[in-house]
């Protein structure tokens, strides 16, 4: 729904040379600055979950979009709608949250807004972000530099932060408390960048997942894209509660993971530098990035036949039996 | 991942395909029945590594696509009422109606509640009162104890704001259907071993016999298909006709009695009419007289609906196995899992959704791959 709103309403309206590559965030030349800029809105339903709330998620979301333009993230802004009846002591909770967010990654939130609706007219508390940030010097990424012979790696297991989310909101137990993976990721980032400065793509896998965010990648490279299911890191929780509910773990989101394709002679210091950092530790290769199948991607499955992986269409709803 | 991985293991997996192959000399078209089957296969490809030979028809065990058209209508009737909570597998939410689906109610302010147990449902009734409380009682048999449960226990606890709207199908009298078709060319039919979990596989006996069929009793894992596929083209091979249960982890002969005394207690049989297959003569339950009271069909007298299928759906043949989905010409094009012509094409049990979750995407420079999985 989204993104045929983006193709047939957005773009045409506004259409330029930063908005056109529809990346995490656009990179903009002032004066001899490259900035990234980018733009976020928080919805999440509960707005508290196991592993984070929307006040660190609204901040993580946006400085890690502003990362995976290859920028350090340095300033934001926020917007908050509040409805009519939200408690002030979950409000303060969500402004304290964000505050701890800013201070852990090191940015600035140097301007804000807050509008009250109505009751039932909103949903508690929405929050927009938007970051600013400094592209590193030397760093060309994008989804169309992919080339056959890179690597694809991921800075840790995928699938948490969607799962958690959805057991909170309808309230299913599992045994062991799942936590939310949201983080930000720009140390990590930082640390890869300034170790191999010739990574092609940085993306997060957040709505669509891990196999939505490569077959982007596959389709704007013109390459093919081949993963092993044995390589790609998922908990144990998640695939569990992905079997019950009947959901593929490569296409639940992450907000505190990202995926970088680096040239292939590059995987070890890539993976080197990414875990050295809080929250890369678990990096690994899962992929390579191939000349055949062109704007595919393909997943060679536990047992050894080949699968082709589509971008996700529509929701995850959970089955029946 | 206990219980799972050792069912996955590429080293178990292997020598099942050797004896499969060593076993298979002329070709075998053979049904899984249930949709979890058929999307465990496409998932992992377990076609690709079947000879030839072997051709592999969908069941029509997905219960949200078999729901006929008429009663996603009532549901939709019943969760447009402003008085109306509505509870409902994940799944029923897209699945069109003849003008509306529940996604659509929802977004236009109706109480549509997605919920992963009628139990869900029955504790929003007691928690809201002054709300009449629906639960979409779908399913074979697999979910009917747990649905017959929560029934019962609205009427131990007196909650008269709870109701369900009652589209339970049944497994043998479908396949009985299928294969009294004239012009039936399966061979041999894996059974789903969830729904005998519930019910075991006496009533299966009779349809083998009188079809001179292989069934065999199969679970969802690849090494449980690919042992069912295994046992189905022995006995074809050797002339047998025998119910087998490949799947006794899960399943005895007898069922689960608890779960069948429940479902006595709560239902009776009774005639269904299903999507693609038409009206079937004793093929569902029915709420038994004993709960009446609960029957949202009769709560909110939604009366009569009778509508016609979209024409440019061939759901109906893909459910019989008469059509493969890459063969409908809306596969892909006109039908996707947004914007879905059919059931088949929404529900995570659907063949359709199945194949093009699982890229089996009909493109003219298809993969070899890909291709050959179209083939199978």
């Amino acid at each position: 729904m989204t993104a045929s709103l983006v193709e047939t309403l957005f773009v045409p309206a506004f259409r330029n040379p930063h908005l056109e590559p529809l990346a995490d965030g656009a990179v903009v030349t002032v004066g001899r600055e490259r900035l990234a800029f980018s733009t976020d809105t928080f919805v999440v339903k509960p707005a508290f979950f196991p592993g984070g709330d929307i006040g660190s998620l609204a901040v993580h979301g946006t400085v890690n979009d502003v990362a995976m333009c290859g920028a350090e993230p340095l300033f934001l802004s926020a917007g908050l709608v509040l409805e009519e009846g939200f408690p002030i002591r979950d409000l303060e909770r969500v402004v304290a949250s964000m505050a701890e967010a800013c201070a852990r990654v090191g940015v600035l939130l140097v301007t804000g807004d807050t509008k009250v609706v109505d009751r039932g007219k909103g949903d508690g508390v929405y929050v927009n972000t938007s970051g600013v940030g400094r592209v590193h010097d030397g760093i060309e990424l994008g989804a169309a530099r992919a080339r056959p012979g890179d690597v694809v790696l991921v800075s840790g297991p995928v699938g948490d932060h969607g799962i958690a989310v959805m057991a909170a909101r309808e309230g299913i137990d599992f045994e062991t408390a799942l936590l939310s993976d949201s983080a930000p990721v720009v140390a990590p980032v930082r640390a890869l960048l300034v170790a191999v400065p010739s990574t092609r793509v940085l993306r997060d896998p957040t709505r669509g997942g891990l196999a939505t965010a490569l077959c982007e990648i596959a389709a704007a490279a013109s390459v093919g894209i081949r993963i092993d299911e044995r390589d790609v890191p998922v908990r144990d929780e998640v695939r569990g509660a992905c079997e019950l509910l009947g959901f593929d773990p490569l296409y639940v989101a992450c907000e505190g993971r990202f995926l970088a394709i680096v040239p292939g002679e590059s995987e070890e210091k890539a993976l080197a530098a990414i875990r050295s950092e809080p929250g890369g530790e678990q990096a690994c290769r899962i992929g390579t990035v191939v000349a055949d199948d062109p704007g595919r991607l393909v997943l060679r499955t536990r047992i050894g036949t080949r699968r082709l992986l589509e971008r996700l269409s529509g929701e995850q709803l959970p089955r029946i039996c | 991942m206990r219980h799972v991985d050792e069912y996955r293991d590429p080293a178990a997996v292997e020598p099942v395909v050797r004896a499969i192959r060593g076993a298979v000399t002329r070709p075998w078209t053979l049904m899984e029945v249930c949709g979890g089957q058929t999307h465990s296969i496409l998932k992992f490809g377990l076609d690709e590594l079947l000879p030839p030979e072997i051709r592999l028809v969908h069941g029509p065990g997905c219960p949200v696509c078999v729901t006929p058209l008429e009663m996603i209508d009532r549901a939709v009737a019943i969760a447009a009422r402003p008085d109306v909570v509505f509870c409902s597998f994940g799944d029923m939410l897209r699945v069109p109606g003849s003008s509306t689906d529940l996604l659509k109610v929802k977004a236009g302010g109706g109480d549509v509640r997605i919920v992963y147990s009628p139990l869900d449902a029955l504790r929003l009734a007691r928690q809201r009162p002054e709300r009449k409380v629906v639960f979409f009682a779908v399913g074979f048999e697999t979910t009917a104890p747990a649905n017959a449960m929560a029934v019962a226990r609205a009427a131990a606890e007196g909650l008269a704001n709870f109701s369900v709207l009652v589209a339970h199908v049944l497994v043998p009298p479908a396949l009985e259907a299928l294969l009294s078709c004239e012009d039936a060319r399966i061979q041999g039919l894996l059974a789903p071993g969830h729904v005998c979990a519930v019910t075991g596989y006496r009533d299966y006996e009779p349809v083998a016999e009188r079809h001179r069929i292989p069934i065999v009793v199969t679970g969802f894992e690849p090494l449980d298909l690919l042992k069912g596929v295994l046992a189905t083209v022995v006995q074809l091979e050797r002339g047998e006709h025998r119910v087998e249960n490949q799947y006794p982890r899960a399943v005895v002969r007898d069922g689960n009695p608890r779960a069948l005394e429940m479902i006595e207690d709560v239902f009776v049989v009774s005639d269904r009419s299903w999507r693609g297959l038409g009206e079937i003569p004793a093929s569902g339950y029915a709420l038994s007289p004993k709960y009446a009271r609960f029957d949202a069909e009769t709560v909110f007298d939604v009366g009569a609906v009778s509508v016609k299928e979209p024409e440019e759906c061939r759901s109906g043949l893909v459910l019989q196995g008469r059509l493969r989905p890459t063969e409908c010409p809306e596969f892909g094009v006109r039908c996707t899992p947004e914007h879905p012509l059919g059931a088949t094409m929404v529900s995570s049990e659907g063949a359709c959704a199945a194949y093009f979750h699982y890229g089996r995407v009909r493109r003219d420079d298809a993969a070899p791959e890909a291709a050959a999985g179209g083939r199978a």
